[in-house]
Order: structure tokens, then C-alpha cells, then sequence
């Protein structure tokens, strides 16, 4: 079958430095191509050379046969190539309908004619499948709906080629699986799909064929019942990762280091009650907005909370993080770049933030000894920085992770809570992340992890919780772990059913 | 985000970087050149020590200035705190009425002490109030004004006691070693400034909390007090203004301190001190305010314009100052 859209040879190079090498690429109109890829793998730069927001190097790009240049992503637009980006980009005080239609609103008489955008939005998120009102205020949409708006407002110019770059990094299984139906749907509408992910699971799932790129260069591209998911790693990684997870430490005890007795976020939690036990790696799972991540942050004083926490046996009630820090709790938040580090300030000043006085004679910083603990965290947590100037900003998302791990341990903490550790992370540095995860646990430290990635809560934890509406759905044990039984939980799916049921409505 | 974009980044932005902390500089230089093209009196060492002299009240307070937009904040309240400040000390000194070294101790003391409390109430509304800087400080502004203005029963306040006027003199017209007292003062400020922003860890949660609050809050930086303090040292460097300023003219009008806060935070801006926060340059701040004065020392010296449009080409210079700042960020 014919190519829509190829790439040949295509090479990008920033400065001196070349970050993609020769990569040709084509792609066919009804199938879904996924490109998958570590992170730094080139695949985002080849995505927007591809969609318009970069140009070549070197090499060219032809477009139903013939060559094509594309002066920016409007251009590419017109050309009928999208993408959807990876962040939320939608103004969040607008309606739906607003959004969809930004910089290019149905005019009548010179004035915008609300009602017939309310009525393409309508009919574009009903084939979508949703029924998203059009007059809703964006920012109060979930985010899989407000990722729905953006894949609608992708899809509101004609399109022959769709990109979605790492959709589902915020989306539930369930509403991926729902993200799944749409793309197979433009798939057969015969609408070429360009599919960019590090979740070898979900590309086993959708796509027809993948490619596979390590380090700027093309490595594969097979049909994807040639690949499993194992070879599919190994590709991407370049050695065998058959052993992802370490071994679980066996240093789980019975010691009860920090009992939570309903425990209540206003607004996110509702009488939460649970222990975390000296030497273990407590999960907490559940859908987002569960209220996993707002329970900890109450917890450790971010948050206005009430309830009562028990630490050694010790009543306490932190009012910010310097205090929970102070009783040796880290919680390192999901939100890296927002929450986590200054994008904008060094490695070192990043580095000793939280524990800063540890670094300080008096009133004084010492930078000598800041310096040295920059040096020991950058061997210890295998931190690649090209330079030791570098901002953390401009690390990659595996190594900002480990600049935040580092930070936070200088604390010497007792109780590490990591919230998603490997949102963002290659699939290299996961296997360090858990590693390092492992070892706290060996340490006697106890290590609360709350993840979306059901199979990292299997492979890492030696209980998990889950959450669901703002309570405490359950817990499983060890011996119990499946992806069944978080699902289960985390859902409530046939419970509700059940009460349905036995309401009558079934 | 692939890490291989963000590689050539850095190597631009190590050039933008050392630009942004040299360009105040460089255009003192520039200036300094032309100030010489222009009139031959300009770079005499008594018109230069004269110019840096007049620029000691905008350079400390635009010490202060520095700590509270470093750490994303802003006070606009500056110029009235001062004639405020000078207002009371003034009136304290009156009051008092001896003529020795304890009476003018005191009266230092006050201005010191009302100043310190003016910072505080606004450290404290901005952050306890939780409202803009800007509102809370253009409120402050209005009532600091309004009460000199009160105070002076819409005239002047002045130094009644000229044994004491004697006295204190030598602190704004005195020189030690040839260097002019308020010179002094002002290259201690900024050193003690520069000592404090970039080698404490005070200095350094200014700057994390100018950068992002959310990340400061999650690692424990206590952003209540240290928010609080920066508008306090403010309060406490046009404090110290004041005390240079008061042996100058010996009283305090309505108009006194008109417009600083636009020169000090305009002097901050072409120091290279991000006006959205998370970085700041003392030095740059210092050079920002010798530079403002220097515009106004040619304007006189030359017959291009006008001198009563010194305030308007200062707006211009912030306007400018902005601009450049930007694209130096989008350099990136």
C-alpha cells in the first residue's frame, strides 16, 4: 500500500550535537505506528520534525508521494497532519466549545457564532463518544475529558496523519482503554495514526506496526505480532530486561512505624485509616483523583487535614513539610517540574534545598560541602548531567527523578513516600528507581509508593492499598497481588453493579 | 522532553546568562563614554563622586528592592515610606530637642525602627493577607504618602535645632579617606546585601521561592517568614536611606521620595534581577542605580533635553530594560 506520509534519512542535529541519525520512517494510511523509544531516544524531536515544529537537518519528508516541506505545525495542519500534544494545552476558563474553536471561531456577520460551534463541538466529542457539554468551563473537566477536548480539537481540521505523542501518561487504564476505541476508530476511518509511547503494554495493544529507536537512531521497525513485549524492551534498551523488578527485601515487618487513623482531606479524603510498617513498601493505587496523592499531602502538612497520626507511638500533627520533614517523613510529589525542583537553578542548588541547614555554619552556606554532597549524589544516584552547571530544567525526566531521590535522602528520612516515581522515566532508570526503592525498604526505612502502573505496585510493593472516591477501597496482600484485584478495588465496578442490582435498576 | 533539544540549549544559555550579569555593566561603560563625548566636565572625579553620591538613596533601597522581587514579590511603597520615615525622624529629633550625639542616636533608632514596621506591615498583609504585592504595597503607598503629608500639615518638616543640623551634617556632605560617607554606606548596604542573598541560606530560599513557591513549600522552606523578612529588609534599607538623605536638605516635604520606587525598582530591573523572581544580582542592582543618575547627570550637562524630563526618560530606561531582559530570555 502506499506511504501517506515518509520520512527518508532524516537526521537533526542542534549545534555540533546530532540527535536523530538517518531515520526513515513510512507511514500507511488505516494502520496505528507506534514509535517507542527511552526517553532521549529522539522520538519527541522526530515527532515534531515529523508534524511540522521542526525542519530537518538533513533528509526529507514526502507527503501522499511527493516531497513536502513544512514552514511550522500550521502549515503541517493544513497539509493534514496533527498533533496531539502531551501536555494539557487548553485555557482553562473557557468553555469546551471555546477552546475547540480558539484562533479559528465560526464568524457570523463579524461576530462569533456560539451556537454553531456548540453544535460541531456536540457532534465532534459524540463521535468521540462522549458527551462532554459544550458549554462546561475547561478547568473543570477531569483530565481525560480535557484530554479528550484536545484530541477534538486535533481532529476539528481535516486530517490524514494523527500523532499522538505519550497520550495516556495521565489517563487511567479505563480511560485508555476508551483512548484505544478512538484511535482504532481513525484507524479504520483510514486516517494514518503515529502512536509515541514507553508503555510497551498499551503499544502491544494498539498498534499494527512499531518502530524502535535507541539513541537518535532506528533500530527497528517490525509488524507487531513479530515482537513480544520483552523483545520490544530489549530493543529499546539494548540488553535484556527480563529482571525489571529486584527481589521484594524480606525485611517487611510487624513493627508499626506510622499509624493513620481517619485521616480526612477536606474535599479529597474521607476517614482514611491505615499503618505502614518499619522495613516495608506500602503501594497505594487507585484511579487518578482517587485521592491518593492529596491523603499524603495532608499528611505531611501540605494540606489543610484532620485526623490522627500516631509515629512511634507518638502523637503528632504537622503543620508544613519543614515539620513533617523535621520527624524524618520525605514526600516527594508527583509533579517534578511544578512541585518538585527549580527548573530554573542548578543541580547543587536544587540539591541541598530541603537541607539546607545541614550545609550551613551559622547563617552561612557551605558551599564546599554542598559541592562534595553534589558529587556524592551524582555517583550514588547515577545522575547524568553533560555538565555539573547544568540546570535541572534541562535533565531528562529519569534524571530530574534522581536529583529529587537525592534530595530528599539528605534528609536521612525514616518514611519516604514517593508519589508516581516513574512518571516520565525510561525504562533504564525505572530498573535504578526500583532498585533504589528496594534498598530503602533493606534499610529498615518504610516506603510508601503511589502509583497509576499497576504492574510496578505488583512488582515492587509488599502490600498495596487502594483508593477509590476518596476512601479506602481495600488492601491486598502480598500473596494476593493481581491486576484484578487493585482493579477491582479501585473501581468498584461490580460492586456498583451489585448495588444496582439490588436496587431494582438492572 | 528529549534531552538532546535541551543540549545546545545550555550552551546558549551559558553565553545569555553571563550577557544578562554583564550588561549593566557594559552599559555603564557605554554611558560613561558618551557622558565624556558629551561634556568634558563629565569624567571629572568630582562630578563622577558627586553623580554616585546622589545615587546612595535609590542604590539602598534598591538593595532591598532586590531581595523582595528575587523572591517574586514587589513594593512599591518605597518612596513614601521614606518621606515618612524622614517625616518622623524629623519630627522625633524636634522633639527631643538636644543637640548631642544620644538625641541624634535616637532619632536614627526611630527612623530605623518605623521603617523595619513599615516593611513588616506590608510582609505581613502580603502574606498573611494573601493579596498581590502590587495591591497591597500601592495601598501602603497611598497611606504612607497621605500621613506625612498629614503630619506636615501640607508644608515642609524641618530640623528646628541647627547645632544638631551641624552635627549631623557630615553624614551626607562628610567623605572619609575622599570617599563621600553616603558612597560608603551605600557599598556596605550592597555588601552586606550581596553577603546575605548569595551566601545564606536565607539568601538562598529568596531565591527558591522567587523561582517556584510550590517547590520551596514542598521542601520545607519556611515561605511565610521568609517572605515576611524581605519586605522587612526593605523597610530597613530605606530606613538607612533616610538617614543619608535627612542631613542633605534637614526636612521632609510632601514630595520627598516622589518616584523612587520607580527609579529602585527600575535600577533593580537593568541590574538583571528577573522581575518575575528567582534571580537576583546585588551588584547589578548597585550599578542599575549609579547608572540612573548618570542619565540624569549628562541630561543636565548636555543641551539634547530637557532635565525636567529626567522621570520621563527613567520610565523609558525600565520600558527599555524589560525589553531587553525579554529577549535575552527568549534567546534561550
Amino acid at each position: 500500500m502506499a506511504s501517506v506520509l515518509r520520512a527518508e534519512n532524516i537526521s537533526k542535529s542542534f549545534g555540533p550535537i546530532e540527535v536523530l541519525t538517518g531515520i526513515s520512517l513510512d507511514l500507511k494510511p488505516g494502520e496505528v505506528h507506534a514509535v517507542i523509544g527511552e526517553n532521549g531516544a529522539g522520538k519527541s524531536t522526530l515527532m515534531r520534525i515529523l508534524s511540522g515544529h521542526l525542519a530537518p537537518t538533513k533528509g526529507s519528508l514526502s507527503l501522499d508521494d511527493r516531497p513536502v516541506t513544512f514552514s511550522g505545525p500550521v502549515d503541517a495542519e493544513a497539509h493534514g497532519i496533527v498533533l496531539v500534544h502531551q501536555e494539557i494545552l487548553l485555557a482553562p476558563d473557557l468553555t469546551v466549545a471555546q477552546n475547540l474553536f480558539l484562533g479559528r471561531e465560526i464568524k457570523r456577520f463579524g461576530f462569533v457564532d456560539d451556537k454553531a460551534m456548540r453544535e460541531r463541538t456536540r457532534a465532534i466529542l459524540r463521535e468521540l463518544g462522549t458527551e462532554i457539554d459544550p458549554d462546561r468551563q475547561v478547568g473543570r473537566l477531569s483530565i481525560a475529558n480535557r484530554q479528550l477536548v484536545q484530541i477534538a480539537r486535533a481532529l476539528l481540521v481535516p486530517h490524514k496523519v494523527v500523532a499522538f505523542d505519550e497520550p495516556t501518561a495521565v489517563l487511567t487504564p479505563i480511560e485508555a482503554e476508551s483512548l484505544f476505541g478512538i484511535i482504532r476508530k481513525l484507524r479504520d476511518q483510514g486516517v494514518a495514526v503515529l502512536y509515541i509511547s514507553h508503555r510497551l503494554n498499551e503499544v502491544k495493544a494498539i498498534a499494527d506496526r512499531v518502530t524502535v529507536l535507541r539513541d537518535g537512531r532506528h533500530v527497528a521497525t517490525r509488524d507487531i505480532d513479530e515482537l513480544s513485549s520483552l523483545e520490544m524492551a530489549r530493543l529499546m534498551v539494548g540488553r535484556d530486561m527480563s529482571k525489571l523488578y529486584p527481589e521484594k527485601p524480606e525485611t517487611a515487618s510487624d513493627q508499626v512505624l506510622l499509624a493513620v487513623r481517619d485521616m480526612a482531606v477536606p474535599g479529597y479524603v474521607e476517614k482514611a485509616s491505615f499503618t505502614l510498617h518499619r522495613g516495608e513498601i506500602l503501594g497505594f493505587g487507585g484511579l487518578i483523583g482517587a485521592g491518593r496523592t492529596e491523603l499524603f499531602e495532608g499528611l505531611v502538612g501540605l494540606r489543610p487535614s484532620h485526623g490522627a497520626i500516631t509515629l512511634d507511638g507518638r502523637n503528632v500533627d504537622f503543620r508544613d513539610a519543614r515539620e513533617a520533614m523535621a520527624a524524618g517523613i520525605v514526600y516527594l510529589s508527583e509533579d517534578r517540574k511544578g512541585k518538585g525542583l527549580l527548573l530554573q537553578q542548578n543541580l547543587r542548588v536544587n540539591l541541598s534545598l530541603a537541607a539546607l541547614d545541614t550545609f550551613s555554619h551559622g547563617p552561612f552556606i557551605d558551599g564546599a560541602a554542598e559541592e562534595k554532597a553534589l558529587d556524592r549524589a551524582i555517583r550514588d544516584f547515577d545522575i547524568r548531567a553533560r555538565r555539573r552547571d547544568l540546570l535541572a530544567g534541562q535533565l531528562s525526566g529519569g534524571n530530574q527523578q534522581k536529583l529529587l531521590l537525592a534530595k530528599m535522602m539528605l534528609l536521612e528520612p525514616r518514611i519516604v513516600i514517593i508519589d508516581e516515581p516513574t512518571r516520565g522515566v525510561d525504562i533504564g532508570t525505572k530498573e535504578q528507581i526500583y532498585r533504589f526503592i528496594a534498598s530503602l525498604a533493606a534499610e529498615g526505612k518504610a516506603v510508601v509508593v503511589i502509583s497509576s502502573e499497576m504492574q510496578e505496585l505488583i512488582g515492587l510493593c509488599h502490600r498495596v492499598i487502594v483508593m477509590r472516591n476518596g476512601r479506602i477501597a481495600g488492601e491486598v496482600a502480598q500473596a494476593g497481588l493481581t491486576e484484578d484485584s487493585i482493579v477491582y478495588l479501585a473501581t468498584g465496578v461490580h460492586e456498583e453493579r451489585a448495588a444496582e442490582i439490588a436496587a431494582g435498576h438492572a | 522532553m528529549t534531552e538532546t533539544v535541551l543540549r545546545t540549549g545550555a550552551e546558549k544559555r551559558r553565553f545569555t546568562l553571563d550577557m544578562r550579569a554583564l550588561s549593566p555593566f557594559i552599559a555603564l561603560i557605554v554611558l560613561m563614554i558618551a557622558g565624556a563625548l558629551v561634556n568634558p566636565d563629565f569624567l571629572t572625579a568630582s562630578n563622577l563622586l558627586n553623580v554616585v553620591t546622589r545615587s546612595a538613596f535609590i542604590a539602598i533601597i534598591a538593595v532591598g528592592a532586590t531581595f523582595v522581587i528575587a523572591s517574586g514579590g514587589l513594593d512599591l511603597s518605597v518612596g513614601s515610606m521614606a518621606a515618612l520615615t524622614a517625616g518622623i525622624m524629623i519630627l522625633t529629633l524636634n522633639h527631643l530637642g538636644g543637640s548631642d550625639m544620644g538625641t541624634l542616636a535616637l532619632g536614627m533608632l526611630a527612623a530605623i525602627g518605623l521603617s523595619a514596621a513599615c516593611g513588616l506591615a506590608n510582609g505581613l498583609i502580603v502574606t498573611f493577607g494573601r493579596i498581590e504585592p502590587f495591591i497591597v504595597t500601592l495601598g501602603t503607598m497611598g497611606i504612607y504618602r497621605s500621613l506625612v503629608i498629614w503630619l506636615a500639615a501640607g508644608g515642609t518638616i524641618t530640623m528646628r535645632n541647627f547645632e544638631l543640623r551641624e552635627l549631623y551634617r557630615p553624614v551626607y556632605f562628610g567623605s572619609i579617606l575622599g570617599v563621600p560617607v553616603p558612597i560608603i554606606a551605600f557599598l556596605l548596604v550592597a555588601a552586606i546585601g550581596a553577603l546575605i542573598l548569595y551566601r545564606t541560606a536565607f539568601g538562598r530560599h529568596v531565591i527558591a521561592l522567587g523561582s517556584n513557591e510550590d517547590v520551596a513549600r514542598y521542601s520545607g522552606v519556611p515561605i511565610w517568614r521568609v517572605r515576611t523578612l524581605t519586605y522587612i529588609i526593605q523597610g530597613i534599607c530605606v530606613g538607612i536611606a533616610v538617614l543619608v538623605y535627612v542631613p542633605r536638605l534637614g526636612s521632609a516635604t510632601p514630595t520627598t521620595g516622589l518616584l523612587w520606587e520607580l527609579q529602585a525598582i527600575t535600577a533593580v530591573v537593568i541590574g538583571g534581577t528577573a522581575l518575575k523572581g528567582g534571580v537576583g544580582r546585588v551588584w547589578g542592582t548597585v550599578v542599575g542605580a549609579v547608572i540612573l543618575e548618570i542619565v540624569a547627570n549628562i541630561m543636565v550637562l548636555s543641551n539634547f533635553v530637557s532635565e525636567f524630563l529626567v522621570g520621563a526618560v527613567q520610565g523609558a530606561i525600565i520600558i527599555v530594560a524589560m525589553l531587553v531582559q525579554r529577549s535575552v530570555h527568549r534567546g534561550r
